[in-house]
């Protein structure tokens, strides 16, 4: 089952996308599948917590797993961070996602 | 001026294996690194961590995979520029390439490898709007030379190993120093945030606490730092300091391989994927998480089946008029530069009565 996920990409423009719930997918791993940000600016320690390259700001309420230790601890060292931030490599894509909206956060140069 | 067969650039597990590919071939290689170690990613961000698509290994950590190359390419003799970014790359008039560091170390070769992964580690530099104002006139992204900042006064920021060890270390030299982090939490060893409370109860380091530099100034040299507390604005002061050291951890750029002519897709280098993962300059090869081509993974085992084709186009340039046929390790064995050797031992043929 797919669930619909709003993403406002680092230009702003915003993108609709189907999000499969049965691939174990993550939600950086939906933004590289549909190229909404270059290859090599996102996900780039690929999905370890370890770079905060994938930090985009939850806007929507919907309900999401609580942050762990590693994901607190980068985005302590991560820049831009606001309270709404978190690691899309840390977000599992679940049915309880259905109605996501979030945006990706600058690139850092 | 250091002079190789193959000079690879990378010394992660696809730079790491190629050495072993053009041992085979009787070809020498160099290796250079903008780290202090070798392994690339796999000793700088996750040497603790399990990889289980290597294969033949059910599973492996990294650091353990880089401990494990290291050995298989001992017998031969890899050169290493270690800590020391590939900076410029001119070619000469026999097609042979001179690569100088950015430390202006010089090594000439036939044939370059990059195996450059995401890229070369460079400090992670907090968006702060002067900052680049004031690098190296009071503003340092790592601690070379600890005298530097004897008697002076340090304003160190972040929460990571790195921030707390050198706190620590520098306690010492410093007139004064202070530690500045976002949480209230750090994440370095246990030891080592021990060791912090214990310097900051008897007042040799200052910490401030949730906080962050907004903002850097003075005139030639930094002069002052200004902090935010708690994320609000009403509470900024400044500090004056000599100095002042983020320490974000290290993030990979592609760096100044970018404007070596090499073309160019979604920030990885374009290569032949049908022949030898040659770059459009002859004789420069990309292999690994560095190139890309159609269908391309980054995965450590594909990188290995890349450094072993290049190696044998690399071969054929060096040596056009060589006749070559591959040879499986168990049948050739496996002779080392230094002299060593390792082969199968032979089957014993004996009748019985």
């Amino acid at each position: 089952m797919d669930v619909k996920i709003t993403i406002v990409d680092r230009e702003g423009t915003s993108h609709q996308v189907d999000a499969p719930t049965d691939m174990a997918m993550n939600l950086m791993e939906v933004i590289r599948s549909y190229e909404l940000a270059p290859e090599g600016t996102i996900g780039i320690c690929g999905g370890m917590a370890m770079c905060a390259s994938c930090q985009c700001y939850v806007q929507s309420n919907t309900p999401l797993p609580e942050k762990g230790d590693e994901e607190e601890a980068m985005l302590a060292e991560a820049f831009y961070v606001e309270d709404n931030s978190r690691l899309s490599c840390q977000l599992p894509i679940t049915e309880r996602m259905e109605g996501l909206k979030i945006e990706i956060a600058p690139s850092e140069e | 001026m250091i002079k190789t067969d193959i000079l690879i650039i990378g010394a992660g597990p696809t730079g790491l294996f190629a050495v072993f590919e053009a041992g085979l071939l009787k070809l020498k290689c160099h290796i250079i690194d903008a780290l202090p170690q070798p392994g690339g990613q796999l000793s700088e961000l996750y040497p603790k961590k399990p990889i289980y698509d290597i294969p033949g290994f059910p599973e492996v950590k990294a650091g353990q995979l880089v401990d494990n190359l290291m050995e298989q390419i001992k017998s031969f003799q890899p050169g290493f520029t270690l800590g020391e970014k590939a900076q410029d790359i001119e070619k000469q008039e026999d097609g042979s390439f001179i690569v100088t560091t950015d430390h202006g170390t010089k090594h000439h070769a036939p044939i370059i490898a990059i195996a450059g992964g995401l890229g070369s580690f460079v400090p992670r530099k907090p968006p702060i709007a002067n900052l680049s104002l004031f690098e190296n006139k009071g503003v340092h992204y790592m601690v070379k030379d600890p005298e530097q900042f004897r008697d002076k006064s340090v304003v160190i920021a972040g929460g990571g190993d790195s921030a707390l060890d050198w706190s620590i270390y520098l306690a010492d030299i410093a007139s004064e120093v202070t530690l500045v982090h976002r949480r209230n939490e750090f994440r370095g060893a246990l030891e080592s945030v021990d060791r912090v409370k214990e310097l900051k109860d008897i007042g040799k380091i200052k910490l401030i606490t949730p906080a962050e530099i907004v903002d850097v100034h003075g005139g030639e040299h930094l002069e002052s730092v200004s902090i935010r507390m708690n994320n609000n604005p009403e509470e900024d002061f400044e500090l004056d300091t000599d100095y002042f050291i983020p320490l974000f951890g290290l993030s990979p750029k592609l760096g100044p391989i970018a404007d070596w002519g090499l073309e160019i897709e979604k920030n990885a280098i374009k290569v032949d994927n049908t022949l030898d993962y040659q770059t459009n300059i002859p004789g420069i090869y990309a292999i690994g998480d560095v190139n890309t081509y159609p269908g391309k993974l980054k995965l450590i085992l594909c990188g290995f089946h890349e450094a072993t084709l290049m190696c044998q186009s690399a071969f054929r340039r060096i040596h056009p008029d060589k006749r070559y046929v591959m040879k499986y390790t168990t049948v050739g064995g496996v002779t080392g530069f230094d002299g060593t050797r390792k082969e199968a031992p032979k089957a014993v043929i004996r009748s019985i009565d």
